[in-house]
């Protein structure tokens, strides 16, 4: 298949970034081209549940099993949170998709909140996207004019913080706490914001609900695979002409995505596939690799995580790719568990050690094997074992440098450019 | 029914007082916080476990009655 025609096939697998002009989509515009939006019910349970929709921020959980749940304890007294918090820093398809099309993320929370019988929608939104948050104000206002809405829908302000978009912190935060996870059981969907059954659903993934609920389940699975229907926004970022955010189908290569992106523009030696709790995976066996859930997890555990794909150039050094991230995800920890406040500490250290290829740092090689089995699931959330997962497929995909830095100290590729984002500093702040 | 130690590693501070009371169950890891063995307590360990629960400065520690997470 020639460039050309792969880009002419892949044109059509826009569905949510299906944007006319620039800035935000009116409300006017929205409803001339898609038609109003059918109300929900409990008949959308059912759509929901054919359709096969998972979860676009994360964990990838069924997005009906989800919903079953808080409808399950809902008395008509539910909350609806749309998850817009992003705080994983390569990513920016949450904050592209409200600034450009806040109606069809709207549309989907107010789908959820007849469906579910809510009588609040929040809109958790990270702090600085100024412009979706402008986006937002604006569709809001037209919204409230048109009677749109179900309930009332209210905007409250994420710090932007690392773990800020777990559930429970979430809703800690929305009952005006602080933003850091508390221990669960119970999860939101029996006791979440105001004690209330809560659905947190990241806002990619209401915005398909949108489109499910006009369009139905075949409609949406006629896109994908069997297990992995549907489209995905993507944040791109690393060795390519364009990097940014791209909708594609979920059977799309890694290779491809790249030729949406411009085309790489070095030889890449390895790609993280779902941010900073994702998967390094060398490019040989990631450029045919299909972004489905399927060949992920046949590929060394992997998954789309929140959808960051990150090429690193064979210039770059992964050990000190990690390293930062790993020091910036320690930091960024809510300070509460002991193990992962000193074991990710420890463990940041040790991959500094490695990365600058320091004396001794054979030892650390043990050290990072002992570390990060040793706080893998003990935390109250998930954070630590987002960063061992992180790390350790880091030491598997790059252990031939690891091994170069034992025996002969750091590479070139320490005072080289990367060519990746940046990565923020640690702030060893509390959010 | 099966009864087993759980820690809630958020409330806990790492003083350590159940590893001390309870090794068969607790070890602590290369910072002193408990790394708990969540295998059903057997009947001998029913009261070490007890007194590790009451030893906690924290409350951190409890004996769950249900099944395995």
């Amino acid at each position: 298949m020639s460039a050309l025609a792969v880009l002419d096939d892949v044109q059509q697998e826009v569905r949510l970034l299906d944007v006319a002009g620039g800035g935000a989509e009116r409300l006017e515009t929205h409803v001339a081209r898609l038609g109003r939006r059918p109300a929900g019910g409990s008949w959308f349970l059912d759509e929901l549940s054919r359709s096969g929709l998972c979860g676009r921020g994360g964990a990838g959980f069924p997005a009906a099993r989800k919903w079953a749940a808080v409808s399950a304890n809902s008395l008509g007294d539910a909350v609806v949170v749309v998850n817009a918090s992003e705080g994983e820093p390569w990513s920016a398809k949450d904050r592209t998709l409200l600034s450009l099309r806040p109606h069809l993320v709207l549309d989907g929370a107010a789908v959820a909140a007849e469906t579910l019988g809510a009588r609040e929608i929040v809109v958790y939104l990270g702090a600085p996207f100024r412009t979706a948050r402008y986006a937002l104000r604006d569709a809001l206002r037209e919204r409230r004019r048109a009677g749109v809405d179900p309930c009332a829908v209210r905007i409250v302000r994420a710090p932007h913080a690392y773990v800020a978009g777990e559930e429970s912190a979430l809703v800690r935060r929305v009952d005006g706490g602080p933003a850091r996870p508390r221990a669960v059981p119970p999860r939101p969907f029996e006791w979440g914001v105001g004690g209330r059954p809560t659905l947190v659903q990241n806002t990619e993934t209401l915005a398909h609900v949108a489109l499910i609920a006009r369009y139905g389940a075949a409609w949406f699975r006629s896109m994908g695979t069997e297990t992995s229907p549907g489209t995905a926004l993507l944040t791109v970022g690393g060795a390519v002409a364009q990097p940014g955010v791209v909708e594609v189908a979920l059977r799309t290569t890694v290779a491809e995505v790249a030729e949406r992106c411009g085309g790489v523009t070095a030889p890449v030696q390895a790609v993280l596939l779902g941010g900073y709790f994702g998967t390094w995976i060398p490019a040989p066996d990631a450029r045919d690799l299909r972004l489905d859930a399927d060949s992920l997890r046949a590929a060394g555990g992997a998954s789309l995580g929140c959808g960051v794909v990150a090429l690193l150039p064979a210039t770059g050094c992964g050990l000190v790719e990690t390293a930062r991230i790993v020091d910036y995800l320690a930091g960024e920890s809510a300070g509460q568990c002991g193990p992962c406040v000193h074991g990710l500490a420890a463990i940041a250290g040790a991959l500094w050690r490695l990365a600058r290829g320091e004396q001794g740092c054979a030892e650390d090689v043990a050290l990072l094997e002992r570390w990060t089995s040793m706080i893998r699931g003990r935390g109250g959330c998930r954070h630590p074992d987002g960063a061992v997962r992180h790390v350790l497929s880091a030491l598997q995909c790059f252990a031939a440098d690891v091994e170069r830095h034992v025996q002969r100290g750091a590479c070139e590729g320490v005072h080289r450019d990367s060519m990746l984002p940046p990565v923020p500093a640690p702030a060893r702040r509390r959010p | 029914m099966n009864q087993r130690v759980r820690v809630d590693i958020i409330r806990c501070d790492g003083h350590g007082y159940c590893a001390e009371i309870l090794p068969e169950r607790i070890r602590l890891d290369d910072w002193g916080f408990p790394m708990v063995d969540e295998t059903p307590l057997t009947r001998d360990l029913l009261a070490l476990a007890r007194r590790a629960v009451n030893a906690c400065p924290l409350l951190a520690l409890r004996i769950d009655s249900t099944e395995a997470r």
